[in-house]
């Protein structure tokens, strides 16, 4: 079983085969609580398996974006570890990009600028990175706005830099923490389709936060369900719907069979929580 | 002004046309506006000074009518000129230190809070004792009398560079500081290209009030070291008209100083607008 909860807690519907590869990154008895004594994680294992997409799906306060942030590195678990097997012991590098659920773009600095950013904090310098950075920005469809300032763009746009930013590094893994939730619909879904095109190109391995139902179905082929109070795991579904996906898959049958299944299991933590209370 | 027209306008004719013609007309008013009325008010002040003075015969050693005063400018003008460069001179530099010091106190202050908490008390302490009360004992140390100036008009304006670059500093999007941490970003790295950008607008909020301020301690700091001599700045020169009861020379060297602080506002005004207009709220223009 690559993700489970060993304290117990419902399995749920889970379904997913084993991964013969081994995991890009293995989260082992994380447990993370702080200082205002709320604990964020109880006892989560999960293992994310290279090339796959995987949704983080739960109630706000399920711990989904904390767990983003200590694979992330950007805290430490209060007990347990994450094992990067892949790597070499020591290697402080994790290859890995972030999107946050603000574009988080640097305002003073022009769009090619802000893609720059993570190359240049490796010491590349501008000549020595532009070709990267505008083929970054051409994937996201945005090599004509290189020298426009953020406040000149749209919401979606500014996503797509942000998205772009992450990509320059060409991480193995991407982080996204519910990049699309500030959006409206038709942008969410137009940067649905890109996020899917990317990582289908570039042979990524995706976590994806989101409290979406419809969004991690139609996004991943993994989705992990997760309650709060305290944030555990408690369903791990495969999404066996063949990619591409086009709007197709968002009106079909096998489409909305999966947001039912997703819907259900999240609405179990949900009722669960409302007996606990 | 035209509301008149305005209601007889506003009759059967087409609602949009009238509407547009109108909001057309008020940008036009309101474009010269920006302009005229400022100097009409000014010139009915000055001409209601000279009226005033004119009418109540109030003697020229009391209150000398704008004529007197501008006669005084060009008559003194060999003697007023020099002492504004001096004057001047003292102000740049202090401001030009205050800068230096107050961005490098703030970019120290920013590097640990234990070094901010230890000294920061002594930042507070000079800009709280009145420059006037320490300038005395600054003349007494400092052996030179254009560094002890400097002192002076430094300790007056560093205060506002500091505590608003050290807000700055502190101030830089959470984000952006987690995705700087996320790609191995160095201290300095974070400082040069997060940090300080994002300070950037705190600390030109700080120099144009230490543009003002230095010049305030400049004057304030040679009046209380009060020689005179080659060298004597604009306050000197008005103390020494006041003891004589050449009120047009106080006055006219008093109208010199002003212009000296309005232009340096609209110097260091016109710097922000041109550091900050591509991309920060205060400085971007909106349209409607």
């Amino acid at each position: 079983m690559s993700a489970a909860s060993s304290d117990g807690a419902p399995r749920g519907m889970a379904s997913r085969p084993l991964s013969e590869t081994p995991p890009i990154v293995s989260l082992q008895g994380i447990t993370k609580s702080f200082s205002n004594a709320t604990v964020a994680l109880r006892n989560l294992s999960l293992d994310i398996g290279a090339g796959e997409f995987v949704s983080l799906l739960g109630p706000s306060g399920c711990g989904k974006s904390t767990a983003l942030r200590l694979i992330a590195g950007l805290s430490s678990p209060t007990n347990g570890r994450i094992v990067w097997p892949g790597e070499a012991p020591g290697q402080g590098d994790h290859e890995l990009g972030f999107v946050f659920q603000e574009p988080t773009l640097m305002p003073w600095a022009s769009v090619f600028a802000n893609v720059h950013l993570p190359l240049r904090l490796k010491g590349r310098s501008v000549a020595a990175a532009r070709d990267e950075v505008m083929d970054a920005l051409d994937m996201v469809g945005l090599a004509g706005f290189a020298d426009s300032y953020p406040r000149e763009l749209s919401g979606g746009m500014k996503m797509r830099v942000s998205i772009a930013r992450a990509l320059v590094t060409r991480p193995k893994l991407l982080l996204m923490d519910e990049p699309f939730a500030a959006l409206d619909e038709i942008t969410r879904f137009k940067l649905n389709n890109d996020i899917l095109r990317l990582w289908e190109t570039l042979d990524w391995t995706v976590i994806f936060v989101t409290h979406s139902v419809f969004e991690s179905v139609y996004l991943s082929n993994r989705i992990v369900v997760m309650a709060a109070r305290p944030g555990r795991v408690v369903a791990d579904l495969a999404v066996d719907a063949p990619y591409p996906r086009t709007e197709e898959f968002r009106t079909s049958h096998l489409y909305s069979d999966y947001c039912r299944q997703a819907s259900e299991a999240l609405q179990a933590t949900l009722n669960e929580e409302e007996r606990a209370e | 002004m035209s509301s008149a027209d305005l209601t007889g306008l506003s009759g059967p004719a087409p609602g949009l046309d009238v509407a547009e013609r109108r909001k057309a007309r008020r940008a036009r008013v309101e474009r010269w506006a920006r302009w005229l009325l400022p100097v009409v008010v000014m010139a009915a002040t000055i001409a209601l000074w000279q009226w005033y003075v004119v009418a109540y015969k109030v003697p020229h050693y009391i209150l000398p009518g704008p004529d007197r005063v501008v006669d005084a400018l060009v008559r003194d003008w060999p003697m007023l000129w020099p002492a504004l460069l001096v004057t001047l001179q003292i102000t740049l530099g202090a401001l030009v230190v205050a800068t230096i010091g107050g961005v490098g106190l703030a970019v120290l202050f920013a590097q640990s809070k234990w070094v901010e908490m230890s000294f920061f008390p002594y930042a507070v302490i000079l800009q709280v004792t009145p420059v006037i009360v320490i300038a005395p004992l600054i003349f007494i140390y400092v052996p030179s009398k254009i560094v002890g100036l400097l002192i002076c008009a430094w300790i007056v304006a560093f205060f506002p560079i500091l505590s608003n670059t050290t807000l700055g500093l502190n101030s830089a999007d959470h984000n952006l500081r987690n995705l700087f941490q996320l790609y191995g970003a160095t201290r300095w790295q974070t400082l040069r290209y997060l940090r300080l950008p994002a300070a950037l607008p705190y600390f030109l909020g700080g120099l144009r009030i230490a543009g003002g301020l230095s010049l305030i301690g400049a004057i304030v700091a040679e009046f209380v070291a009060g020689t005179g001599g080659v060298g004597s700045g604009l306050a000197f020169k008005i103390l020494e008209a006041s003891y004589r009861l050449n009120i047009p020379r106080m006055f006219a060297a008093i109208l010199l100083i002003s212009l000296t602080g309005i232009i340096i506002f609209a110097v260091l005004s016109l710097v922000t607008h041109l550091l900050l207009r591509n991309w920060h709220e205060s400085a971007v223009k909106r349209d409607g």
